[in-house]
């Protein structure tokens, strides 16, 4: 077990630039789940730490060492691949050994160590199989199991589920929960689904463009995200967002565009207070708005038409244009309402986001 | 496979399909026919009443025995054997490293190094046999079977090397990468993964080395004089053909005892052969 501290690294490919300088420390036991969109620099930076591409710039520590020149088997790290990586050519059992049998265990630790992995993932059946005679899922199960007889320092996944089909991904997701509440080894997790980030780490690094846009706990992230790319990427439905400029109407803040004119919630008033005749976002989750029952404020309210209604049984996802934007609101089941329809929406104030028109930074109260 | 009609299937499919395979079969079938048809008949007039040119009545293995007792056709089968086995085995070391290298490790001009080593594939042996043979003659290897075992390589190595350099480039980089977190060095990741999983890729390579140096005719003809000394392809066609004279039993009988060994290498490896072209690792 140990942390692992990633301080001002940077990767350059020839003429392409990853990683612009990225800083993260993980905590010992910690899972860390890096997320971004393909090209964000989150499997470089993994690499990075495997030691398998070279740091143009930087540090790297895992526990007190700095590992920047060492080399991959010195760095008491596992890797899980998206493609497994199993060696085809050997057994269930000799794909778990190799790894103790190249660093000279003796044979008895190896079988014990072999048969304790592949008991905790139930594969016990088929060690003596070949890869190519596996499942998908048994598959992934091996490539777990070798990482983890090493009991390394550290496991470092690279969308290891990615490869698997929607329902074994959420079974799989669960079992690698399990799998670390057990061990509790520090792990990185790299991925482009932001499902498995919030469910399975502790922390979740939300990366773009070779720059860490947000680090923090997935509920955080969720209610408090630090920029409009992340309120977008984090959450499914996505958060609606809406351009508006920001007016003083005399009795408080407004923010208004050609369709909707809403307060502004009290706790934002004084800081957006600035940004008065400036343009900024406007962002609510689908879940945060609701059919107007003429309960609440007019100026907590906003007239949208309905494009479609999906249907989900415990939910309904309305699909509807506000002026500009496109939104999507999710309403109770009960609610019947038809395509073309003008309805009023009403949104929770208190969890109204507000974003910089220019810098997209959250305005924060 | 062809839908429809019956006769369909039979235009399009089984009628081209037996054309093609009596067209790419006959010299083979003409070769063993030969080989067992006695003088008599092989020398018969085409006009004779009892012509009967695909078939024969009376097989004999004449030609055989006089092969075996009146030439050096079994010396020439074992310096074939040997020449082929050791200039593949050579050709194969030297493939394998240089592919890998050529397919894995980033060196400056490694994209220029594999096109150069390509391009020298490609010059013909008729022209490079002339500056081969004048060192062969300074390093007296002429007569020798080192004189062929050290040349084949001039073409079987660029053959090689690009053929396991293809295969080295379809085995995924993750099993090496997680063979080196595991603890293995490059070395030792080349040796217990990367090799293991290219032997179909090896295999075929050397298939195609064996019957390339098998088969080859030029150097062979040119370095070696003796004919104690000589490979089968030219043993036979030197001392089988006398001026205009073609010995055509004895011949055909060369022929065809020439082709079993590549014939049980080919079919030995078949399905690794097969494999190996196609190209398949999975995961």
């Amino acid at each position: 077990m140990a942390t692992v501290s990633i301080r001002e690294v940077h990767k350059h490919y020839d003429d392409f630039h990853a990683v612009k300088g990225v800083s993260l420390e993980i905590k010992d036991h910690e899972f860390v789940v890096l997320v971004g969109p393909s090209g964000c620099g989150k499997t470089t930076t993994l690499r990075m730490v495997a030691g398998l591409e070279s740091i143009t710039e930087g540090r790297v520590l895992i526990g007190d060492t700095v590992v920047n020149e060492l080399p991959p088997m010195d760095r008491d790290i596992a890797m899980v691949f998206q493609n497994y990586a199993l060696y085809p050519h050997m057994s269930v059992y000799d794909n778990m050994a190799f790894g103790l049998k190249m660093r000279k265990f003796d044979k008895a630790e190896i079988k014990s160590r072999v048969a304790q992995a592949a008991d905790i993932l139930g594969i016990k059946d088929h060690l003596h199989r070949k890869p190519r005679q596996l499942s998908g899922g048994q598959r992934q199960r091996v490539a777990l199991g070798r990482a983890i007889v090493r009991n390394p320092q550290v496991f470092l996944f690279d969308e290891p589920l990615s490869n698997l089909d929607a329902k074994l991904r959420v079974q799989m997701r669960v079992e690698l929960k399990k799998l670390h509440q057990r061990l509790g080894t520090t792990a990185i997790y790299v991925t482009h689904d932001q499902v498995e980030a919030m469910t399975l780490g502790d922390r979740v690094v939300v990366m773009k463009d070779g720059l860490i846009q947000q680090v923090g706990e997935p509920l955080d992230l969720y209610n408090t995200p630090a920029n409009k790319y992340v309120a977008g990427f984090i959450g499914s439905p996505a958060m609606n967002f809406a351009d508006v400029t920001i007016a003083n109407n005399g009795s408080g803040l407004v923010a208004t565009n050609t369709a909707m004119s809403i307060a502004v919630p009290e706790h934002l008033a004084a800081p957006l207070g600035p940004h008065v005749g400036k343009p900024a976002t406007f962002g609510i989750r689908p879940e945060d708005l609701r059919l107007a029952d003429g309960s609440e404020p007019q100026h907590q309210t906003f007239e949208a038409v309905v494009e479609v209604a999906e249907q989900l049984g415990s939910e309904i996802l309305l699909d509807v244009t506000c002026g500009p934007s496109s939104m999507v609101a999710s309403v109770d089941p009960t609610v019947r309402v038809k395509p073309g329809e003008k309805i009023r929406l009403a949104f929770n104030p208190k969890r109204a986001h507000f974003f910089d028109g220019k810098s997209e930074m959250a305005v924060r109260g | 496979m062809i839908e429809g009609a019956v006769w369909r299937r039979w235009v399009f499919f089984y009628i081209p399909l037996t054309l093609f395979l009596i067209f790419l079969l006959f010299p083979f079938y003409w070769m063993l026919i030969t080989t067992f048809r006695p003088d008599g008949e092989l020398y018969r007039p085409w006009r004779a009443a009892n012509y009967t040119p695909f078939w024969t009545w009376n097989p004999t293995l004449d030609h055989i025995a006089y092969l075996f007792r009146e030439t050096m056709f079994a010396t020439w089968l074992w310096n074939t054997m040997f020449i082929a086995i050791a200039s593949t085995i050579i050709s194969l070391i030297c493939g394998v490293f240089a592919g890998y290298a050529l397919a894995r490790l980033n060196f400056p001009f490694a994209g220029s190094l594999g096109t150069g080593i390509f391009i020298t594939y490609l010059v013909p042996q008729t022209l490079l046999f002339i500056p081969l043979s004048e060192i062969i003659r300074n390093y007296k290897l002429g007569d020798t079977p080192w004189s062929l075992i050290l040349t084949y390589p001039t073409f079987l190595i660029p053959f090689c090397t690009w053929l396991m350099m293809g295969y080295f480039k379809a085995v995924p980089k993750e099993l090496e990468e997680c063979a080196r977190i595991d603890g293995a060095s490059r070395w030792q990741a080349m040796l217990y993964i990367i090799i293991p999983v290219a032997i179909p890729g090896i295999l075929s390579a050397g298939i195609f080395a064996f019957t390339l140096s098998w088969n080859e005719f030029i150097y062979a003809l040119v370095f070696l004089s003796s004919p104690e000394q000589k490979t089968v392809p030219v043993g036979v066609v030197s001392e089988l053909i006398r001026g205009d004279v073609f010995f055509w039993g004895p011949l055909m009988a060369g022929a065809l005892l020439g082709s079993i060994p590549v014939a049980i290498a080919y079919s030995f490896f078949v399905e690794h052969y097969v494999s190996g072209l196609t190209g398949s690792v999975k995961g």
